[in-house]
């Protein structure tokens, strides 16, 4: 017998639910196995991370503060990957945003009020937007590889980062440690719910996915956007600018990204320090793929992310891993969703192989 | 990328094979139980382990009127805020927060949970019930200088610092004004790397300042990779929280030790007496949070004398390195002679004195 | 500034190019092949803890090297495997190689924190090397001269050889080349092995010679840069050596300014300057048909035959 792939029609809907699902539990399943190799109690562990901070009420607005970010930047990445847009500059979009908002606030000084924060907000959408259309630009102009290029920005946002809060945003009362000023009162996102840290961004993040599930469904661009990243060619005969899918996607994910991180720097941390960038815009890489480029798979795959976050700083305590294994958990994660994508698009015969029989096959 | 104050040495050793338990059970419900937000892990040679040292210090001192637990690995994000707030949670009265990126989630914690007091290493914001505590590293720095002075041939030592943040100004000012007491023409060239740890980065611009003519550097940067280029150059310098002779044994002259532990044991002590309050506390050489490593083999007699009286003096408090006159590095004279300089201006010194070549 | 000055400048330059520059030869032929591998950190980093490990427990350095090799091309092999045989995407499985080579390499790192080993350095008799000019020819490990010499050993096998020819051929039209009768997947793993053993070997210079001891994410970044680097060169091999040498003079530059007094720029502008060249020399070469032949047309392109 010997495997073989036939290509699907259509791509399977049932794999493209199960196989996430496999996938995260195939990885908890490794987990149980490898922490009791190397001697940590792989059970407890793997609860911990996986199912600690959903049982636990009071661990439930860590999940949502940390899966906010996640699942509006994966939202605007699964629109361009579906394009076949690659943008990998997430990261910096996301700093560039927050800087943005962080400049607005400055700008503002002790003035605050919904209309600042308001500003505040756009100018991170506008910022991320802005270093999201330089790959655009230079991808619809000299046919520069936008993977490269975004990729090659998220560095040169960090500098523009680390320039900016240890030198002229230094916060004066800060005794110069490279850090901006904290926000006054009124320049902060609102509170939920009162004695929690649920921001008003989380519930951006509920809602926002819904949004983009009913505008890729019904608008021309997501019409445009679906047909782009199926069937190149068949687009280009459709009438679809190319160059106007490239455009819209770099900036939508570069949008998103730049909301996330002004809504994070507004909500959450309320100033900008060299440890702001941490990784969100890289993961929610993950997320997207995770949550199969689908706006609410997105919010799932965030969610299930942030546990695995949440979850790998419980099971420090409680059994002690070492904090480098979050990672492996979520690379194993992704590449079992990526391995399984073949699933989708492709079904999975046994056919007898016909020139060699091997005996006890 | 660099993050500033993540003192991560050499993270993870030690880490798997602490015991899942950390910390013995509540047996009394009177026992005070402390809890411990770590940077790095407690395996790490350096920082955190530092602080480890000192939480350990405690159990030992006050045996079963305490109980301690701590967490390792604590980015100085948002998402120190739930971890702060797991250990109040989780019924500690008093919790220490070892790294300067914790400042503002302590405070914003320690709102939450008016009856639990917090400690804040290295930070300036304190409230209530938040405390600050520091130690005065620039002490230690001025054995390093005096030994670096009378051991130097060129004349011209060299400094690696992270970011010009007062502790590293601090200890660039202690080592150089150190170094001419004992050689009044000696320089000091500095560069800042704009990182804590960046190992390549660090031996790089080791080789550099070397190269530049000095021949002793000291580090403010956390990894031992500036003894390792030392050592390989035959040259010397000196270990940076923890006694780092085991990476470089000829090139290592001594280190300035982080001992927490006093500090910690009075605190709870004075939580036990009811007696906590919030304070300021920057303590070094007299009070015991500034060691200095035992000497290599490569430290002459004269230079040990010399850096022995500098302990001393520190001890009986009757030297201060910052002791008028002292002058910027453009020539102004900061400091008029017989003028010592107070705590709070030390505390947020941001000028380099006379014979410091720095960028900035 | 005497001779002295310069070559203890010329030896501090290598130091900092050499990584890269392995890095950097490895990932030029993966691409070469038509393949994007955005794994280079992690790869870099399991090659400098096995690379390290092993040195640690067989005590030779040169077997050190071998392991940092075999460490770096089996990560790159999870990587190939998806790739080639799964299909996946290459961007997001690159990713994921280098958050994985990351944990990997901090949890086998645990138990090799805090040892160290004699660092590798140069084998040619001390007389050689104590001589200030003699130095700047003889005075580096033999992974500097590794990197030197597979500068025009792969610029000429990727050009000369028959299989440099296929390689080529797969990553510019990777379906012409499988109706040749090509197997396109063998070329690609085999050049994703490559560029992971290189990429390790660059790693384990950290961990081997600038600072032999292991260190969570000791790599700080580096392999980024040796991505960066691939393009900047235009995927042509003298570049390449150029560009490294380049962005080491760069990065020496800083410190020497530094140390030396200078403030005219922020140091945030030279930290940052590798990228902006990059994208500036992307621009270049892309807007320009001829040149930019030398940029695989498959690249980052998955391989999908009819058949």
């Amino acid at each position: 017998m010997r495997i073989k792939l036939e290509k699907r029609r259509e791509p399977s809907m049932l794999m493209l639910v199960a196989t996430p699902v496999a996938s995260v539990l195939v990885t908890m399943l490794i987990g149980i196995v490898v922490f009791d190799l190397i001697g940590i109690k792989g059970f407890r562990a793997v609860v911990d991370i996986f199912l600690s901070p959903l049982l636990a009420s009071y661990k439930w607005q860590d999940v949502a503060v940390k899966a906010a970010p996640l699942v509006i930047i994966a939202l605007g990445l699964a629109v361009g990957n579906r394009a076949q847009v690659w943008n990998i500059g997430a990261e910096g979009q996301y700093v560039i945003g927050a800087l943005c908002a962080a400049g607005v606030a400055i700008g503002f000084g002790t003035i605050g009020g919904p209309v600042v924060v308001v500003l505040m907000v756009a100018a991170g959408i506008l910022g991320g937007a802005a270093w999201a259309a330089i790959p655009a630009w230079l991808r619809t102009r000299f046919s520069v590889n936008e993977i490269l290029s975004s990729l090659m920005l998220t560095y040169v946002a960090l500098q523009v980062l680390s320039y900016l809060v240890g030198g002229p945003w230094k916060d004066p009362n800060g005794r110069n440690f490279p850090a901006s000023a904290p926000l006054g009162d009124g320049q902060t996102l609102p509170v939920l719910f009162a004695g929690s840290t649920v921001h008003l961004g989380v519930a951006v993040a509920i809602v926002l996915p819904f949004v983009f599930w009913y505008l890729m469904k019904r608008s021309v661009f997501g019409f445009q956007v679906r047909v782009v990243g199926s069937a190149p060619n068949a687009a280009r005969h459709g009438g679809f600018d190319g160059k106007q899918t490239i455009w819209l996607a770099l900036i939508i994910s570069g949008g998103m990204a730049g909301l996330a991180g002004s809504m994070e720097f507004a909500g959450v941390l309320h100033k900008i320090d060299l440890g702001f960038p941490s990784g969100y815009g890289f993961t929610a890489i993950i997320v997207s793929f995770l949550g199969r480029l689908n706006p609410i798979g997105c919010l799932i795959a965030g969610i299930v992310l942030a546990v695995t976050y949440v979850g790998g700083q419980m099971a420090q305590t409680t059994v002690h891993i070492p904090n480098s294994t979050a990672g492996i958990f979520q690379a194993m994660m992704l590449f079992f969703i990526l391995a399984s994508d073949i699933l989708v698009r492709y079904r999975i015969r046994l056919v007898p192989s016909a020139p060699q029989l091997v005996a006890g096959e | 990328m660099t993050k500033i104050s993540r003192r991560t040495l050499m993270k993870g050793a030690g880490a798997i094979a602490t015991a899942s338990v950390i910390g013995k059970p509540a047996l009394a419900a009177d026992k005070l139980k402390i809890g411990f937000i770590f940077l790095g892990p407690i395996g790490d040679y350096g920082w955190t382990w530092a602080h480890n040292k000192g939480r350990e210090a405690v159990e030992a001192a006050l045996g079963d009127k305490v109980e301690t637990i701590y967490v390792e690995n604590v980015a100085e994000d948002a998402s120190a805020i739930p971890q702060i707030r797991d250990l109040a949670q989780q019924g500690c009265k008093l919790i220490f927060t070892t790294s300067y990126g914790y400042m503002d989630q302590t405070i914003q914690v320690a709102g939450e949970f008016k009856d639990v007091k917090f400690e804040h290493c290295t930070g300036f914001k304190r409230a209530d019930n938040v405390s600050t505590y520091n130690s005065k590293f620039h002490e230690g720095r001025a054995v390093l200088g005096t030994i670096a002075g009378k051991q130097s041939k060129s004349g011209t030592l060299g400094y690696l610092g992270s970011f010009k943040v007062p502790e590293v100004v601090l200890g660039v000012n202690s080592f150089t004004l150190s170094a001419q007491r004992q050689n009044k023409d000696a320089k000091v060239k500095l560069v800042m790397i704009d990182s804590w740890f960046d190992p390549p980065k660090e031996a790089a611009a080791t080789e550099t300042l070397i190269n530049l003519g000095c021949d002793i550097v000291t580090t403010h940067t956390d990894s031992p990779a500036a003894l390792q280029t030392l050592e390989q150059k035959g040259l010397h310098g000196f270990g940076q929280g923890a006694d780092m002779s085991s990476f470089a044994p000829n090139a290592h002259l001594t280190a300035i030790l982080d001992i927490w532990g006093p500090y910690y044991i009075a605190r709870a002590q004075a939580m036990l007496d009811g007696k906590w309050a919030s304070t300021d506390t920057w303590w070094g050489f007299k009070e015991g949070t500034v060691q200095i490593a035992p000497y290599g083999k490569d430290v002459t007699k004269d230079a040990a004398a010399a850096a022995d009286k500098v302990q001393a003096g520190y001890k009986d408090g009757s030297f201060n390195i910052f002791t008028g006159p002292i002058y910027a590095q453009d020539g102004t004279l900061k400091v008029k002679d017989g003028e010592v300089m107070k705590d709070a201006d030390l505390a947020t010194i941001d000028w380099f004195v006379k014979g410091v070549e720095s960028a900035s | 500034m005497g001779a002295d000055f310069i070559i203890a400048a010329i030896i501090t330059v290598v130091g900092l190019t050499t990584p890269i520059l392995l890095a950097g030869i490895g990932e030029l032929v993966v691409e070469k092949s038509g393949v994007l591998n955005l794994g280079v950190e992690g790869m870099m980093l399991t090659g400098a803890i096995s690379g390290f490990a092993v040195t640690v427990i067989t005590g030779n350095p040169w077997a050190g090297v071998i392991g940092a090799a075999i460490g770096g091309a089996l990560a790159s092999l999870l990587f190939a495997v998806l790739v080639l045989q799964l299909n996946s995407n290459q961007v997001a499985t690159g990713l994921a190689l280098t958050i994985f080579g990351t944990g990997l390499s901090s949890l086998l790192g645990l138990s090799f924190t805090g040892r160290i080993v004699a660092p590798f350095l140069s084998v040619f008799p001390a007389s050689l090397s104590a001589d200030p000019i003699l130095k700047v020819i003889f005075g580096y490990s033999p992974i500097v001269y590794f990197a030197l010499l597979m500068v025009p050993l792969t610029a000429w096998f990727l050009k000369s050889t028959r299989a440099g020819l296929i390689l080529r051929a797969v990553g510019e039209n990777d379906l012409s080349a499988h109706s040749i009768g090509y197997s396109v997947r063998r070329v690609r793993y085999a050049a994703i092995a490559f560029g992971g053993a290189m990429a390790g070997i660059g790693g384990c210079y950290f961990s081997l010679v600038i600072t032999p001891m292991w260190a969570e994410k000791m790599t700080a970044g580096r392999g980024w840069i040796a991505l960066a680097l691939v393009v900047f060169a235009g995927w042509r091999m003298g570049r390449l050596l150029a560009g490294a040498y380049f962005f080491g003079i760069l990065m020496a530059l800083e410190l020497y300014a530094k140390a030396s007094g200078f403030s005219f720029l922020p140091s945030q502008f030279w930290a940052a300057m590798p990228y902006i060249m990059t994208v500036v020399a992307l621009s270049f070469i892309s807007s320009r048909g001829t040149a930019g032949a030398n940029a695989p047309a498959c690249l980052g392109k998955p391989f999908l035959p009819s058949t």
